[in-house]
């Protein structure tokens, strides 16, 4: 009886090992980073869209089922997918995936973070203690989680750790000439100065040298509000923005509004990979932000 | 500058792992590797020159110092990954919160408030203003096998232990084990807390089956198994004390309660996720008393002993453009139950039909109910901050079967129903205001109509709510 079962125990275990290296990303991006080093190596599913607000996910039933199946999670980390990442792991009955497990990666472990508040109060909105999560725009913090990330595949698979060593030098390659390209185009955007509606391209205006004037979020994670709205066209005559920023998810009613009142370009940004439909992968991504960008100066 | 030996490290990575890659694998890596050697050798120069210009600049904030160090892609190779340490809510271990909940109500002034036709379990008739329990919730990891939480239901000089569990994190393969208190898994929302509630009271089906806390409660072990399918499939299996209605407590070994429970759940589109469930429990009563009324309208005392079997069918339906729940979604839920009680009941009372000459008699006979009710609701968030919604409620009390107490006490055949529409407005995730207005006909010839103005804060750690 205990023969069977450990049989069906060792055969149950090795079916994973066979197939590709499960990976369940939280955001677009990873999955789209996990898919450059791991190729077919590995299979990645992604719980959420670049239409999906990452702040405001549901603890959705098909999330548990794909976590139960996971060899490796790579969150962001930095309280981003808190509303429902922690309960999506703990209820999946998925050992290999809880905190601390090599089968658990955070990217924002890897880099330096910007925006770690000094003090945490809620009044101050929904602020996270570790800092801006939304690092994925900076596109120099990839090396360093990508680099991470093919080391943690190559652990939890070491046969194809090479492969996964190969496929970031490859990476890394490709992005190295890429940036080079973007921050050539993207000269003009430096020292420009911006609105946006949250605080959601800080690494973004940290790479290319523009500058956040102000967000139409009150404070993080509270609505646009009429008075900070109507507070932020008033300073345009002190101070004048170039242009206002969102993200795909974010609703364009307050953008538009401040865009008319101050005659100043929207721009919507794809903020993640599938944000908008040239943003189909990392590269296209940066390709697209920086078009829209420049577009929004001009 | 540490750039030297960074690159040296990396490359002494790179080169360890080619060895197993083919030749022309290794050729090709090696190419690879002198084209980015190159390109961040200049990089690197570029680097260095701003650093030392930004060491120099006396005003040299520490953000440019950290993007020196961000922009620099060579960092070595780490060797064994150091195991990440969660930076999620658990980084305030243990993860403390604190709900603040309170009202003000206004109702018909009912003193034996119950439902009709079924067992006449006593109802709250708070009107005016109040506070609810103030809901104290820690929680977090014991260890890397083990998780704990406990909740501290704190009312007027008492403090109650609404839930005290551990949960394993390490077992695996789809297996959770839980054990101590806790809102049992049947049903759909049995295991929410009244602040994670639509609507400022619960659905009647959930008073008839579990009394005026509307939740079953379990001192006892839970076992649950989430199958390896891409489709959320779900077993759960409970045993515990069963003490809480509609059993109650047994002073006995063994098991007093028996839970068992399905749910199936999955996406369609990437707009809209379900998740349906089915659930038994059995729960096993002895002298479990109630007041009734006796055929002349007095009060009598009745005491069942025996089994009872309650079914339960929920299903749950949430809906939001492009899956980005924030500014706009639908929620809708059901639930339905089916409950059967099994056994005899005893009838006392000095005076009552049961005891007319006083001398302490009991009646006893058969008790065999047979009831059912359910309810629907949807709510919905029409901007970040608004919602409203509507449920409606309705049970049946079916069949009744007193035996030889037919005679003695009155019960009624009633289908009690509920009305309910709700607007709720939340400043951010953490606050909410409700007002709440229900015509209510749960008791027979009453018909009330109810306001509430509710208020939900919470504090401290961030709660992940099940779907």
């Amino acid at each position: 009886m205990i023969k069977l079962l450990m049989t069906i125990l060792l055969a149950a275990a090795s079916v994973p090992a066979l197939a590709a290296l499960q990976v369940f990303a939280t955001v677009p991006e990873w999955g789209a980073l996990a898919r450059e080093i791991g190729g077919d190596k590995v299979s990645v599913f992604t719980a959420t869209t670049g239409l999906q607000d990452p702040h405001r996910i549901e603890a959705r039933p098909s999330l548990l089922a794909q976590a139960r199946r996971a060899d490796l999670v790579v969150a962001t980390g930095a309280d981003l997918e808190v509303g429902w990442l922690p309960l999506v792991v703990r209820d999946s009955g998925n050992a290999n995936i809880q905190p601390g497990r090599p089968g658990y990666f955070e990217a924002a472990r890897y880099v330096t973070m910007l925006d770690v508040p000094a003090v945490l109060d809620r009044s101050r909105g929904d602020i996270h203690a570790a800092g801006n999560p939304h690092i994925q725009l900076d596109p120099r913090n990839l090396f360093r989680i990508g680099e991470a990330l093919a080391a943690r595949l190559g652990e939890l698979d070491p046969p194809n750790a090479p492969a996964y060593q190969a496929g970031y030098m490859a990476f890394a390659g490709k992005w190295q000439a890429a940036i080079l390209r973007w921050e050539k185009e993207a000269l003009p955007l430096r020292g420009v100065p911006v609105l946006a509606h949250h605080d959601s391209f800080i690494y973004l205006a940290h790479w290319l040298g523009f500058k956040t004037m102000g967000t139409l979020e009150p404070k993080p994670g509270i609505e646009p509000t009429s008075g900070q709205l109507s507070g932020l066209v008033a300073r345009q005559q002190s101070t004048p923005a170039k242009m206002v920023l969102r993200t795909a998810y974010q609703s364009d009613g307050p953008s538009l509004w401040i865009a008319e009142k101050a005659g100043i370009p929207a721009v919507m940004l794809p903020f993640t990979v599938g944000g908008t439909p040239a943003a189909g992968d990392l590269f296209g991504l940066f390709d697209d932000t920086v078009q829209r960008m420049l577009k929004g100066l001009r | 500058m540490l750039h030297k030996p960074f690159v040296m490290a990396a490359l002494l990575a790179a080169s360890c792992g080619a060895q197993a890659a083919s030749d022309a694998d290794l050729a090709a890596i090696r190419s690879q590797i002198d084209e980015m050697k190159k390109t961040y050798e200049q990089r690197i120069a570029a680097l260095e020159k701003k650093l030392a210009q930004a060491e120099l600049d006396a005003q040299a904030k520490p953000a440019a110092q950290a993007e020196a160090r961000s922009a620099a892609p060579d960092k070595p190779a780490p060797g064994p990954v150091v195991a990440a340490a969660p930076t999620s809510a658990s980084a305030f271990n243990p993860e403390v919160s604190l709900i603040l909940q309170g009202q003000y109500v206004n109702t018909k002034d009912v003193p034996n408030r119950t439902i009709t036709g079924f067992w006449p379990n006593q109802l709250d008739n708070l009107r005016g203003f109040s506070i609810n329990e103030t809901e104290l919730v820690i929680g977090g990891g014991i260890d890397p096998y083990w998780r704990g939480r406990a909740i501290f239901a704190v009312n007027d000089g008492e403090v109650g232990v609404e839930e005290a569990w551990f949960q394993s994190s390490a077992i695996g393969h789809g297996i959770g084990v839980k054990g101590g208190r806790y809102r049992s898994g049947i049903g759909y929302l049995n295991e929410q807390h009244p602040h994670q509630w639509d609507f400022a009271n619960a659905p009647l089906m959930y008073i008839a089956m579990f009394g005026p806390e509307a939740s079953f409660r379990e001192d006892g072990v839970q076992l649950k198994w989430l199958a390896p399918t891409p489709l959320f499939l779900e077993f759960g299996v409970e045993a515990g004390r069963g003490a809480n209605y509609p059993g109650t407590d047994r002073n006995k070994n063994g098991v007093g309660a028996w839970a068992l429970y399905a749910h199936l759940g999955d996406d369609l589109g990437v707009s809209n996720s379900w998740r349906a469930g089915a659930s038994y429990l059995r729960t096993s009563s002895d002298s479990r008393e109630a007041e009734f009324y006796d055929i002349n309208g007095l009060p009598a005392l009745a005491s069942f002993t025996g089994d009872t079997d309650t079914w339960l069918a929920d299903f749950v339906w949430k809906w939001a453009p492009d899956g980005n729940p924030k500014y706009q979604n639908f929620k809708f839920q059901s639930e339905y139950f089916w409950r059967k009680d099994k056994g005899s009941l005893n009838c006392s009372g000095l005076g009552s039909a049961c005891d007319p000459l006083a001398a302490g008699d009991t009646v006893g006979g058969d008790y065999n109910t047979n009831q059912r009710g359910w309810y629907a609701q949807g709510v919905f968030q029409f901007t970040p901050n608004w919602r409203a919604g509507l449920r409606y409620d309705q049970l049946d009390s079916g069949v009744q079967d007193l035996g030889a107490n037919a005679a003695n006490l009155m019960v009624e055949d009633y289908k009690p129903k509920r009305a309910t529409a709700m607007v709720d407005y939340s400043w951010s995730e953490y606050s909410r205001m409700r007002l709440q207005y229900a015509q209510d006909k749960s008791m027979f010839g009453i018909t009330d109509n109810q306001w509430i103005v509710q208020y939900i804060m919470s504090l401290g750690a961030h709660g992940a709510h099940k779907f």
